[in-house]
């Protein structure tokens, strides 16, 4: 079902954003020092926008600026008026909180359950939810947008492809929401155990949080025999419902009622005319524990205004492909290549040249670092070798939660290796 | 129906709303509720023309009235319920409703008796009262005058200004109720209420004003829900579930 709002025409929300913006302004100035400051740095005071296309004036807020404010010195209100506290991306280096007022909560599984319903779920659904590794937010969620619309939600937390499918068949369930590696790793156990797909009740699938390819959904929906479709979240804003496709697959509708979206020229900064490729800059309107305004996510994508064929007026941003400051997304965890630098490094005492290659095999994601030996060990003394390649990993399990394979090779191997400069060979 | 964008209103070289940006949908029942002094009635006053923005957009039904003149701007549709009342006391209440009629021009022959027995039905008291004077009605029953009075212009916005103000408890859950009814009747209201409580109780979504600003806008409930509106607005009375 398609709400009233989400066929708003574009001059409604206009007004309805500028409306919505002003507020924001008003109360992250008030109440926000970081913005505070930002704002007087630049002589800006709320009731000078007065027209959305002001927006391109303000400075734009980092993760850096999130992080820096951890974790309570972005909050627009007093931590009593706060009923969740999110913590996202550990893993990522320094964390990030999403707090949530009661409000906050209410637009929140809102948004996910229109999204939901976007993707054709609905009260006589059976939702099983699963998502691997840190994928608690999203998981809390799509489990309440669910909730929402009626339909019967089973949150599981059993890891692995083989228990996932029993429960499917047993519960009858039609509706899969989980990290597109999951998805894919369901299928390629379907594909090949020659399962009959007809022993699964499954219709609906809704995938995230991690890039996947249209060939990946094209051999998803052939294995599982269902429609795969895409969402968009970010950990900042505590996950899912902030765009989903519907089930014209025709890019991802941005909620334009609670988010103001923009692309950007990563580099000089500049917003892009639409259908341009750049980074998608995120300003929340609604928001009342986090407001951020001018929020960088370093998503790469490009935005549309037409109108969809299912008649949403919202606007739709393609799939993410990739980011723009080497974010690593791989096994549903989320890491960058410098602290992946920084365990080797420790480890070895001086910083090696390496390389990440991240593989899917069977629907696995397999990480392997290649990283060069910094000291006088050749590759003749393997016991030594063996005992640093574990501690490695080791500590990348414990630092970033992924399981590595490391791979030490003799000194000035990776340049020959290298076909290019890049640090992380994505293969999936 | 009306939309307001970034509006700004001066009295002289004080500014009362800065970049004000508002809509009232069709059937609406809007609040606009705020502290005093943070210019709720200058938003009604500047809508309907009598003191018109320096800046900014009014638009009723696609029309730009910001520059127009309050009794052009009556004749849209657009009657204002003014705060306190503002009867003519020494008329008799039948010609105090007659004058709202005024706006209508030669159309008012056509309507005003239908008007006339409408109102009365609605507020019987006044077809009681109809030859007494209104300064000799109570409070309750003036309220009642005056937004029988705005209802006589056939409006098809009406903008009211503190309806509950000086009335007792009883009185003014009728007056609400009979707010809450014009929507049955398809007619569009933007109510400006110092009484948070009960304005957010009738209507759909309202706005909160701070200041000639507005910082914060939602469903009724939404708003009822807002820690800040509850401790700004919504009084003493207002218990949380732990206390």
């Amino acid at each position: 079902m398609i709400m009233n709002i989400e066929m708003i025409s574009r001059d409604e929300l206009a007004q309805l954003q500028l409306e919505r913006l002003q507020s924001a302004l008003f109360r992250a100035y008030r109440n926000v020092s970081f913005y505070r400051k930002q704002f007087d740095a630049s002589g800006f005071v709320p009731e000078d926008m007065q027209a959305l296309d002001e927006l391109v004036n303000l400075s734009f807020t980092s993760r850096a600026d999130i992080c820096a404010g951890y974790p309570y010195d972005m909050l627009a209100v007093p931590l009593r008026e706060v009923v969740r506290l999110q913590n996202s991306t550990w893993t990522a280096g320094s964390p990030a909180v999403c707090a949530y007022t009661q409000n906050d909560m209410r637009h929140w599984v809102e948004l996910v359950s229109r999204y939901l319903a976007a993707a054709g779920v609905n009260r006589d659904d059976v939702v099983q939810i699963f998502f691997s590794g840190s994928g608690l937010n999203s998981s809390l969620g799509f489990h309440s947008g669910a909730e929402k619309i009626g339909a019967a939600v089973i949150p599981i937390s059993v890891e692995g492809a083989n228990d996932q499918l029993a429960v499917m068949q047993d519960f009858k369930t039609t509706v899969v929401c989980g990290t597109a590696s999951d998805a894919l790793q369901l299928a390629e156990v379907v594909s090949k155990r020659g399962m009959d797909r007809r022993r699964l009740s499954l219709r609906v699938g809704i995938f995230g949080r991690e890039p996947w390819s249209e060939e990946n959904r094209k051999f998803i929906e052939e294995s599982l025999g269902i429609v795969a479709l895409d969402h968009y979240s970010v950990s900042e804003f505590g996950g899912p419902g902030i765009a989903g496709e519907c089930d014209c697959k025709c890019g991802l509708h941005i909620a334009e009622d609670h988010f103001i979206a923009e692309v950007i020229d990563p580099q000089t900064g500049k917003v892009l005319p639409d259908g341009t490729e750049g980074e998608l800059v995120l300003t929340t309107l609604t928001r009342e524990a986090l407001p951020l305004i001018r929020y960088r996510t370093r998503d790469i994508t490009t935005l549309t205004r037409d109108v969809c064929s299912c008649g949403r007026t919202f606007a739709r941003m393609n799939r993410v492909k990739n980011r723009n400051d080497g974010l690593v997304i791989a096994q549903g965890k989320r890491f960058y290549p410098q602290q992946i630098a920084a365990i080797l490094t420790n480890v070895q005492g001086a910083k090696p040249l390496f390389q990440i290659v991240i593989e899917r095999i069977n629907g696995v994601e397999r990480v392997e670092i290649i990283a060069e030996l910094t000291s006088e060990l050749s590759a003749d003394s393997p016991g030594k070798i063996m005992t640093i390649e574990n501690r490695m990993s080791e500590q990348i399990r414990e630092n970033a939660g992924i399981e590595v394979h490391i791979r030490l090779v003799e000194k000035q191997t990776i340049i020959r290796i290298l076909v290019d400069e890049d640090v992380v060979c994505d293969k999936r | 129906m009306l939309k307001l964008s970034s509006v700004t209103t001066s009295y002289g070289s004080t500014v009362a709303l800065r970049g004000v940006s508002l809509h009232v949908n069709p059937g609406e029942i809007v609040a606009l509720v705020g502290a005093n002094g943070a210019g709720k009635t200058t938003i009604l006053n500047t809508i309907s023309g009598i003191t018109p923005a320096s800046k900014g957009t009014v638009t009723f039904e696609n029309r730009e009235i910001r520059r127009w003149g309050a009794d052009r701007i009556v004749r849209l549709g657009l009657c204002q319920v003014p705060e306190g009342r503002q009867l003519f006391s020494d008329m008799s209440v039948k010609d105090n409703l007659l004058l709202g009629a005024l706006s209508l021009g030669m159309k008012r022959r056509k309507y005003q008796k239908d008007d006339l027995d409408k109102i009365y039905g609605m507020f019987p008291i006044l077809n009681e009262r109809g030859s007494q004077r209104a300064g000799t009605l109570s409070g309750g029953e003036q309220q009642m005058l005056a937004i029988g009075r705005a209802l006589m212009g056939r409006p098809r916005l009406l903008l009211l200004d503190e309806p509950s103000m000086g009335l007792a408890p009883r009185v003014m859950q009728e007056i609400f109720s009979c707010i809450r009814s014009f929507r049955d009747t398809g007619l569009t209201v933007l109510l400006v209420e110092q009484n948070a409580r009960m304005a957010l109780r009738i209507a759909d979504r309202g706005y909160v004003l701070e200041t000639g600003s507005i910082i914060m806008d939602g469903t009724a409930e939404e708003l009822m829900e807002n820690k800040e509106v509850q401790r700004a607005y919504l009084g003493k009375g207002y218990r949380e579930v732990w206390e």
